[in-house]
Parts: C-alpha cells; structure tokens; sequence
C-alpha cells in the first residue's frame, strides 16, 4: 500500500498565503516565535511493518449507536473497513406479522428514534393505501408539518452529534436547544416526546390544541436564527473544512448503483427526491427546493443537510398558511374509533368499536409499497395482505441500512481519523439499521 | 492532501424539479389517488412480455403498482436487461425482500422493486420459489453493488440463497446462529430455542467469535493468539461451526 497522506492541522484562518489560502504548513519555533515552514519537510519513517487489524465498537460513542467497525490498517491508512450489524435487532417486521395495523404504528416509532413522527405519517400512508382510504385535508397539511418538523429534529441531531465527533461543541449544545423545543411541541400535541404514535390508519391521534401554532411560528423564527449560527460557525471554519472536504467521497454514479438516497444521495449531484419524484401528501403543491451537492464529500452532505432544514421551515410556513379546518379523521368507521360518548350510549357505535378493538381493521388482499422522503432517504414500507387483520409481510426498506452498506466504498484508503468523520456524515441510526 | 478552504458563500447550488410522476391521464400520482385494479401498468410490463416472452409469466396491478412474475432461470438477464436497455434505465434497486405466505402450500416469492430515476417509473420483479424446490435465485450484485446487503438479510432471515453473491453471511444475526430464519413462517415469534437455552449458547460463546478467520487472517493476527484460543478457533473451523447456520 503506497498512498501516502499526511494530514496537517489547519491553523485558523490568520495565515493566508499569496493565493489566499490558509497556511497549512507545519510551525517551527524561530527566534521565539512560531514560524511557518517555506516547504514542509516531513521525512518518512521507515516502519516496514504488518498490517494491523483494528477493531472499532460496539460501544463506541463515535459509531453512534451500536456499529462495529472491523479495520486492517497500514499504519494509519484504512486498507480494508468489514462492518458488522445486528447487534440491535429486534425483530420488528417479525411482531408486525403478530400485530393489527394500528398496533404497529408504536414499534415504528422506535426503528429510526430520531424521526418518530416521519415514521408514523409514513407507515398510514402505507397502510392506508393498502385500505384504499384516503385522508381529510387537515390531516393532509398536519401530516407535512409533521414529516418536517420530524426533518428538523433528525437533522438537528445530525449536525450536533457529527461537530462533536469532529470537534466542534457549541453547535451540539444549540441544536439539541432545539431539538428540545420541537419535543416541547410535540408532547403538546400528542402527549410524548421521543415515541410519538402520532398518527392512526385514517387520520391521527388527535387534532393539534388550542395555541399551538403559536408555538410552532415562534419555535420557526427562533429556529432558522440558531440554524444561521451554528452554520456561520462551521461553513468557513479551517477545523470543519479541513476534516470533511475531500473526504469519503463518492461519485453520482457510484451512488445510485449502490442504492444510497437522501442527503448521501443528493450531495453526490443527484437530485432524487420522493417529495419531487413520487410525491405524497400534496408535496407537489408547495414551493421548496432540493439541495444538491457537487462532489459527493462530507463536506456537501453537511451543506445539503443545512439547506434542507432551510427548506424544511419554508414548507412548515406554507403549511400553517393553508391549513383548512376540519376533521383529522376520515369518516368511516371500519378504521376509526367511534368518540367514547357514543360508543358507550349507541348500540351500532358498541358495535363498531368492540370489532375495531378485538378483530381489527381489515384490508382487501393485496399489497404495495409506499416510499417517503425520510431524513435519512427514501424509507418505504412494503405491506402484503392476505385479507385479514394482520399484515402477511410488513417490510420496512430502511434508508440509512442502504447508506451505511456503501461505508468500505467510502473510508478505504482514508485515514482511521477520517473514518470517524465520514461514518458520521452517513447518519446512521442503529434503530433502523438492525430493526 | 490538503483540502481547499472553501469560499464564504460557498452554498450548493439548488437544483428545482418542475415536474411531477403523472398517471396515463396526466394527473400527478400520490398515494391516494389510485384504484386498486384497473390502473394502468407500467409501460416496461408489456415491452418486457414481448422480448422475454414465456420466461414472463404474468403481470399484475395493484394499488396502481406493476408486479412482474419471471422464471428464476432469466431473473438474472431481464435485471440486466432492465437496468442496460437505454429506453428503460432502471438504475436504482429499492429493495430486495421475500414474502411467505400463511398459506402452507404456497411459493415463497422474492422480490425486488427496481425504480428508474429518469423515467420516475417503479417496477416489482417477483419469483416464486415452491417450498418443496432449493429455495435459490440469481444474485443482482454484479448489476447494483446495493445488493449486497438486502441480499445478505433476505439470506439471514428466510434462508434464501442468492447465487453468485460473493459474500452470502448471515447480516443481523450472528453466524452462528442456530435457531434458523426467523421471518419463516413456521419459526415461532419467540425463538425456536427456551430462554435458558439461549441465554447459555449466548454465555458459552468464545470471546474470539467474534471475529470471523477472515478477519483474524489479516495482519496474520491468527499466528499471535494464545495457543488456547487458536485451538478452540480450529475445533470450531474443523466442527463447520464457522459455516452458516442450520
């Protein structure tokens, strides 16, 4: 293995040379102060030696979750990255072959925990097609609002975890700030934080309360303040640069045939996204843009995250603007419950609410493949039906498995250093990954 | 290799999509909006029957998503086909997935759902595997590396084997796993073995398990263990306990 990388640290930006470029050169002590080398000389050390095999997690925390990395490294140079998973799997398309439709809608929350709500909006869009029912109008706007703000929090968690990986600290503490306030909304809406439920086949778990858009406009403005900070902190910082540009690059081509969607997608120049290319929810009907990168580097996937937030809060604002009032609910009641009063004063509401609880919903035979545009990439749930209360095969395509198969393409011949950076960049949930 | 600062403003250029997938009618397609029967089919459905012919077994829609049936024999050359063909281009493989009926004397069918970004079209391959016959398809790595993982999980939870897959381990679980394929049908939903017999297999295991012979080959790792534990690795190699399941 002969390519050779030496990495130097940048200095902050005060030492640009005659193209105007920061000084990347090593320092030397000259005369009592330090002094930047003419031309670096870095003699090589000549270790002849074998290849080492590194072992990175389970429990380590920069492998976010339960990742085990197996390394062979020739010196510091990654020559061959072997992943392991599973160590998290649950079996969840097992149980959700045990469960009713509704009944499952929990174990979703809890496969990519960082975009609960996503998951929940995703798997009625699924499930409803699988009925053959559609949606009401506010349900519609509320179930955007939903998937964005879900966008925002898994994207916040991103950009914190990953500059705290790379070294930065203060953006972790605003997102999480952040991340924080949109619990807040939810666990005011739906009564939990972290695993929502927020949405039933048909409609959701309840209408938003009174004020709480309120909440919602002033959490956007605080929002895309915060957001134009951490970002003003990173786009131009030596530090930031000089640990994501170049690195784990992988090319337009390289990425659609190996399967990667989302921002790992998109920051290679693809401009593939569910809400453009095979919309739900009305997405054609709002004005938003999809970020794209240029050279397929952690540095794009950090840019196109960012934009996507930006965007993210442009269709939370349409949304609020066109929300119509109305029932949340569709009207039918093989799917919803009927209001406690009236299950408990009218015979036929008895009726209907004993069936739904013991026997479940039940959708014609058949089957279908929903995908939404999830933070991660494109998610899809793959139900088959067989007619009865249960679904024969509830599959779930998780974005970030897909993504993080592509790793050994990414951090072979990289620095272990590196390794840490770009798996970060893929935004891996384990939750999703194991399921 | 020193990176480029890059440039203050240095933010991606936006790429806008103006138009929409539309149906046969032109409206736009969501998940709402669809019959169940009588939507049209995906165009490639028809083109494909012409060329490939009886290896085409039927066709079918639903929820205005096409299903394609083919012999397991041309699987390999229609994903080929499908994926070469410049008017068809279906580049991005979604997912690759099976289905076990509850119906005991039905096929297990494999599925691959292919999608052709340009087109915006969305096509589901299907092969049916009687369960009496070798529960083996073609592997699609050599045509989209992103096979490699979906192919090892339909391998790890229903036993499928996809021949020519360079690498077929088990994904999830781990390789030693005994208790079978977990998403078949007949595996019961809490594990084939007791509790206390799973908690023991689990305590037993040698802590060098964990690393396959592959692995510890690097950097000749093998020859630096201790004595003791280069033996237990052999017993297990010699026992096929490295092997695969069942």
């Amino acid at each position: 293995m002969s390519a050779r990388r030496t990495i130097e640290v940048a200095l902050g930006t005060s030492g640009l040379d005659a193209q105007g470029q920061p000084l990347r050169a090593p320092l030397v002590a000259q005369g009592g102060r330090a002094v930047a080398l003419e031309s670096p000389q870095i003699p090589e050390p000549d270790l002849a030696s074998d290849h080492m095999l590194i072992n990175i997690g389970p429990q380590h925390p920069a492998t976010h979750g339960v990742l085990r990395l197996v390394l062979e490294l020739d010196g510091e140079t990654v020559v061959r990255c072997i992943p392991h998973i599973g160590y998290l799997h649950c079996g969840f398309e097992k149980i959700g072959e045990y469960r009713q439709y509704n009944q499952i809608i929990p174990w979703t929350d809890r496969e990519d925990y960082l975009n609960s709500p996503g998951n929940n909006v995703a798997f009625s869009l699924g499930a409803e097609r699988l009925f053959g029912v559609g949606m009401t109008e506010r349900c519609k706007v509320l179930r955007v609002i939903l998937m964005e703000l879900s966008r925002i929090i898994s994207h916040n968690v991103w950009l914190g975890t990953t500059s705290v990986d790379i070294g930065a600290f203060t953006p972790f503490l605003w997102m999480f700030q952040e991340r924080e306030n949109v619990y807040n909304l939810l666990e005011g809406w739906v009564g939990a934080r972290l695993t929502t439920t927020a949405t039933r086949v048909g409609g959701m778990a309840a209408d938003i309360p009174d004020g709480w858009l309120d909440g919602l406009k002033a959490f956007l403005k605080g929002f895309t303040k915060t957001l134009d900070e951490s970002v003003r902190m990173l786009e131009t910082n030596a530090i930031w640069a000089g640990r994501t540009v170049g690195l784990g690059t992988i090319s337009a081509h390289d990425a659609v045939n190996a399967g990667l969607s989302g921002p790992m997608l998109r920051a290679s120049g693809v401009a593939y996204d569910v809400r453009k290319d095979f919309p739900y929810l009305d997405y054609e009907t709002y004005d938003f843009e999809v970020p794209v990168g240029t050279t397929g580097d952690v540095y794009d996937r950090f840019l196109v995250r960012v934009e996507e937030m930006r965007q993210s809060v442009r269709i939370i604002e349409q949304a609020i603007q066109r929300l119509p009032d109305g029932p949340v609910n569709i009207d039918d009641p093989r799917l919803i419950l009927p209001p406690k009063h009236k299950a408990t004063s009218e015979m036929e509401s008895m009726i209907h609410h004993f069936k739904l609880v013991m026997e479940g919903p039940r959708p014609p035979a058949g089957e279908c493949y929903v995908p939404v545009e999830s933070p991660k990439g494109e998610k899809g749930y793959y139900f088959v039906s067989d007619g009865t209360s249960k679904p024969v095969r509830w599959r779930i395509r998780p974005p970030s498995f897909v993504n993080l198969s592509a790793i050994p393409k990414m951090v072979e011949g990289h620095l272990l250093s590196d390794v840490i950076a770009i798996n970060a960049s893929i935004d891996i949930v384990m939750g999703e990954i194991d399921r | 290799m020193t990176a480029p600062v890059p440039a203050a403003n240095a933010a991606p250029a936006p790429v806008i999509h103006a138009s929409v997938a539309e149906d046969a009618n032109g409206a736009p397609i969501t998940p709402v909006n669809v019959p169940r029967h009588g939507a049209p089919a995906n165009p490639t459905a028809a083109v494909l029957a012409n060329r490939f012919g009886a290896d085409v077994l039927r066709t079918e829609v639903i929820w205005g998503e096409t299903t394609v049936y083919v012999t397991k024999a041309r699987l390999h050359d229609i994903v080929r086909w499908l994926h070469d063909e410049p008017s068809e281009r279906y580049d991005y493989l979604v997912d690759v997935t099976a289905v076990e009926y509850r119906d005991a004397d039905r096929a297990i069918e494999v599925v691959w759902h292919l999608r052709a970004l340009q087109h915006r079209r969305f096509l589901r391959l299907k092969v049916e595997l009687p369960k009496r016959g070798p529960l083996d398809v073609p592997s699609v790595f050599d045509i989209y590396s992103g096979a490699d993982w979906l192919e090892r999980e339909c391998y790890d939870m229903f036993g499928i084997r996809f021949v020519g897959h360079p690498d077929l381990r088990r994904l999830l679980l781990w390789e030693a796993y005994r208790e079978g394929y977990p998403l078949r049908k007949d595996f019961p939903l809490r594990g084939r073995f007791s509790r206390s017999e799973q908690l023991k297999q689990a305590l037993s295991a040698d802590p060098e398990a964990r690393y396959s012979m592959e692995e510890l080959s690097i950097a000749d790792a093998f020859d630096s263990l201790p004595e003791d534990m280069k033996r237990r690795i052999a017993d297990r190699a010699a026992h096929g306990e490295l092997g695969e399941g069942e």
